[in-house]
């Protein structure tokens, strides 16, 4: 009989309890070992088992039995060595011979809360299944008495405003003899409003991204402007930006965030001075869809030498900011003071508006900005959003869907005849299984003015690897494969800037493309269709009632 | 598509001249309704035109109602027309068809224009409100100088179910439209033109942004923006807000309807005022293919239209004689003597304007600024 200590591996796992599981093939694998070099979580190793080979050689069979030792790749048990599904190894095997496999029975949710630390991890909300987004559809097709328009040939104006726009019954013009001229005599502050493509990049920071990824979004989202003409523009996140791009004219195309860490503003507002261009707008995030209630986190293995420079902070140390702006007394306090502060700070040059996650209290926000006269939109970002580090129970379950939250809040605003007041920016899951233009315009059509992504762009422009399965999802650890979320130089200059800026180019520009074929065929081209809901419609009928859009089948 | 017939004239002039306009447009519309509107009435109207008209359609038991209503809210009827209705196969006729005139309440005698105008909106939505749901009343307009007809049909066959040529009905103003049906429901309230204080226009074409203009309007707070049976009612409501509610001058409905580009706006000496409307008014942009036809309370008469409209509409006359039509054998039809070559097709940027009594033609260019063609 075998001794217990033998037979007891219980305090192991099988490999059926992880997400994906290593298929290896030992016929192809010419033992590289390229695999086991570039695997991130260090989930594949090289080992050597002994094997008993039949063979027969000579003319006659002689089947004999032969003893040998032969170098295998095994995948490792370890629950914190979990295989990610990332298949980098199967990027870089010459032959084909290695490539990991979903397990749908998983169990790794049991098990990953080693040391009473539950998972975090950086991603998105693992729900693989089709959003409410994806499940509306175009149908108000223009036919004879409005012909549809030539989406290749016809002018077309896809371009928003963010910014406060003033009730025009306010505004400081007044009438004379056969013309209306601004009545120079008035007091009325008119608050700024920039011109911006309405889908923008939202808010992913220098630290959660790597500098090659940020340099090439900034890079993309710059030769957009300054070559194509199409004003996009794109949002720091928390963590401040390159000190030579906060004092170049090409500040215009970008949003400075400031969230509670208040990383990096030290270095913006020494900055000040010498900025010679006005940001295209400030955001103050109070909070992110991925994870509501939660602040920022940059885990230490991130903050190197060039975030500590950016952010003003040690190297290798933890960087969370707390859940709210710690300095204020409440969300109304805080909202006002920082709103004023920030648009102080520009000379009320400068649209200033908060995002929040998506919350059913979103209203409650939204009527405080309503009163708000230096209030400039609000971002609104749903629980597909995504992140680069948070609690896997706050991705998964925390958070509301952007459709209707989206919709609830513009209709208030239709209700209070100010829909034109307050742009509404929607964020969230946009292009979640690459439909970004369908997704846009519904999200216009609920009532959005603009649009902001972040996962869809990842993965357009760098070949992000996540996916709603827990593909990946690494973010948090610095060990991103494809070197978009990383301060590791080793990793991070796998990513060409150059490549991530042409494909931001060529994704911005596809996407215009296939905006012209929605709006088009709706006879839609002189003027962003906000809130054209009778164009929408869901096979969903609590999805039509829900969003008060009609019902097709 | 819808047919429009417009005519603004220095004499008086028979709706008839506007039906067989529309009856060699008749290709354009399917004969699923007309709606006449006339202004600065003549006949028998010509002494009342400081007493506000009541047109519209009643049952008995509607009549009553109305009746009880207004006197009860003082309104003393001063005088009625009726049109001798003959049955025409098709048309389906109803109880009464009616123009009363009325009496202010003596208490609103002396009252303002602008109060007299808010009590007239306010009776005109009461009584549409009390025979909304069995149809027993149906009224289209309460204003001084101005008559409504609206009925189901083909214009010709209503031209004679209601015996109009040899009605006494005149006008210097008229504006008919043939109506082809579109995805709205065949409803009266659905018949251009349309008419709030004053302010009135028909239009052809799909409006592809009418639900965010229509909740926009209806935001306003003005408890005249109701209604929208068809998509081209807020044509005339924008038309109302921008003169009406917001005093701009007429031209500046085409820089709110079709706003220019940002780069065309900085060649207007009013550039730093009509940069802000842009944005202020964004949700009155229409996204056409439209082409608005509209009168003013002074009695002048317009033609717009958005830069999508393939075949425009055209602008055509004699002095003391110049007519709107959606199509040029319309305008034929209606003032064959007039100089074709000074017919006037206006493009994306243009608003043609007809003067008073038509003794003047100008058009604006949102770019160059205006044009006399024809005084």
């Amino acid at each position: 009989m075998e001794p217990a200590s033998r037979l007891d591996n219980n305090h192991e796992l099988t490999l059926r309890e992880f997400p994906y599981i290593i298929r290896w093939r030992q016929d192809r694998c010419k033992r590289c070992g390229r695999c086991t070099a570039v695997c991130p979580m260090f989930a594949i190793y090289p080992t050597v088992i002994a094997h008993r080979v039949v063979q027969s050689i000579g003319p006659i069979p002689t089947p004999s039995s032969e003893r040998r030792v032969v170098t295998v790749i095994k995948q490792s048990t370890a629950i914190n060595n979990y295989c990610t599904g990332c298949a980098t190894c199967s990027l870089v095997c010459p032959n084909e011979a290695i490539e990991p496999e979903f397990n749908p029975n998983h169990k790794f949710l049991f098990y990953k809360n080693t040391g009473g630390s539950p998972h975090t991890r950086g991603g998105r909300r693992n729900d693989p299944s089709i959003s409410t987004l994806d499940k509306l559809k175009f149908t108000r097709i223009s036919m004879l008495t409005d012909p549809a328009l030539d989406a290749g040939r016809h002018e077309f104006r896809i371009r928003t405003y963010l910014g406060r726009i003033l009730p025009v019954e306010e505004l400081p013009v007044r009438v004379e003899g056969d013309d209306v001229m601004m009545d120079t005599q008035s007091a009325t502050f008119i608050p700024p409003v920039r011109e911006i493509y309405p889908v923008m990049i939202g808010s992913m920071s220098v630290g959660a991204l790597s500098p090659t990824m940020w340099e090439g979004l900034a890079m993309g989202v710059t030769y957009l402007n300054e070559v194509e003409g199409m004003p996009v523009v794109m949002c720091s996140g928390e963590g401040g930006m390159p000190l030579r791009l906060l004092k170049s004219r090409f500040i215009k195309y970008f949003i400075p965030q400031i969230a509670s860490g208040y990383f990096g503003w030290d270095e913006i507002i020494r900055a000040l001075p010498d900025m010679v261009d006005d940001p295209c707008a400030i955001e103050i995030k109070y909070g992110q869809g991925a994870k509501p209630g939660d602040g920022g986190l940059l885990m230490a293995h991130k903050v190197l030498k060039l975030i500590s420079e950016i952010r003003g902070v040690p190297q290798g140390v933890d960087l969370p900011s707390p859940p709210t702006h710690q300095t204020k007394y409440s969300i109304e306090e805080a909202v006002a003071k920082m709103i004023q502060s920030m648009s102080l700070a520009w000379g009320f040059r400068v649209p200033v508006y908060p995002k929040i996650s998506g919350t059913r209290t979103a209203k409650a926000v939204l009527n405080n900005l309503v009163r708000n006269p230096y209030a400039a939109a609000l971002s609104i970002d749903g629980e597909d959003g995504g992140t680069g580090a948070a609690y896997n129970v706050s991705m998964d379950k925390m958070g509301h869907p952007i459709a209707s939250n989206l919709r609830e809040c513009y209709l208030d605003l239709v209700k209070q005849g100010k829909q034109n007041e307050l742009p509404l920016i929607a964020a969230g899951g946009v292009g979640k299984r690459g439909n970004l233009a369908a997704n846009v315009a519904a999200l216009i059509m609920l009532g959005a003015s603009a649009v902001s992504i972040g996962k869809y762009i990842m993965q357009s422009a760098a070949g992000c690897f996540g996916d709603e399965n827990n593909r990946c999802n690494v973010c948090n650890l610095g060990r991103c494969p494809r070197g978009i979320t990383t301060q590791e130089p080793k990793l991070y200059r796998r990513l060409d800037p150059d490549k991530v800026a042409e494909r931001v180019v060529e994704v911005f520009k596809a996407l215009d493309v296939e905006l012209k074929k929605i709006f088009a065929p709706m006879g839609r081209s002189t003027e962003l269709p906000i809130g054209m809901s009778d164009a929408i419609s869901s096979g969903d009928p609590a999805i039509s009632q829900r969003l008060d859009i009609s019902y097709v089948c | 598509m819808c047919r429009l017939s417009a005519i603004s004239s220095t004499d008086y002039i028979s709706p008839v001249e506007n039906i067989m306009a529309l009856e060699t447009m008749k290709e354009g519309h399917d004969g699923s309704g007309m709606g006449l509107v006339l202004k600065d009435l003549g006949g028998e109207f010509e002494e009342l035109k400081d007493y506000p008209i009541l047109s519209g359609i009643c049952s008995r038991q509607g009549l009553v109602t109305l009746d009880n209503y207004l006197n009860g809210e003082g309104f003393k009827l001063r005088h009625t027309w009726s049109p001798r209705v003959s049955p025409v196969r098709g048309i389906k006729a109803r109880e009464y068809y009616f123009a009363r005139v009325y009496e202010y309440p003596p208490q609103f005698a002396d009252a303002s224009k602008e109060v007299k105008e808010e009590l007239l909106l306010k009776a005109r939505i009461a009584l549409r409100m009390m025979g909304q749901e069995d149809e027993s009343i149906i009224v289209f307009s309460f204003y001084p100088d101005v008559i409504t007809l609206k009925e189901v049909g083909d214009p010709l066959q209503l031209c004679e179910f209601f015996n109009l040529d040899t009605a006494t009905l005149r006008a210097r103003i008229i504006f008919a439209q043939g109506r082809q049906n579109t995805n709205y429901a065949i409803n009266l309230y659905a018949c251009h033109p349309f008419f709030i204080q004053g302010y009135g226009s028909m239009t052809n074409g799909e409006n592809t942004a009418f639900v965010p203009i229509r909740e926009y309007l209806k935001s306003r707070g003005f408890p005249g923006y109701i209604g929208y049976n068809s998509d081209s009612e807020v044509f005339t409501h924008i038309l109302h807000y921008v003169c009406k509610t917001l005093h701009y001058p007429l031209k500046y409905y085409k820089d709110v309807i079709t706003p220019l580009k940002s780069s065309e706006i900085e060649g207007r000496a009013d550039r730093d005022a009509i940069r802000l409307l842009k944005q202020s008014l964004r949700y009155l942009c229409i996204d056409g293919p439209n082409c608005v036809i509209g009168f003013t309370p002074d009695g002048s008469c317009f033609m717009v239209q958005d830069a999508k409209k393939l075949r425009p509409g055209v602008v055509g006359g004699v002095r003391g004689k110049v007519a709107l039509m959606s199509e040029e054998c319309g305008l034929n039809r209606s003032i064959p003597q007039r100089a074709c070559d000074k017919d006037i097709f206006p493009m994306k940027y243009d608003m043609v304007v007809v003067s008073p009594g038509a003794q003047e033609v100008k058009v604006w260019n949102q770019l160059q600024g205006w044009t006399t063609i024809m005084n």
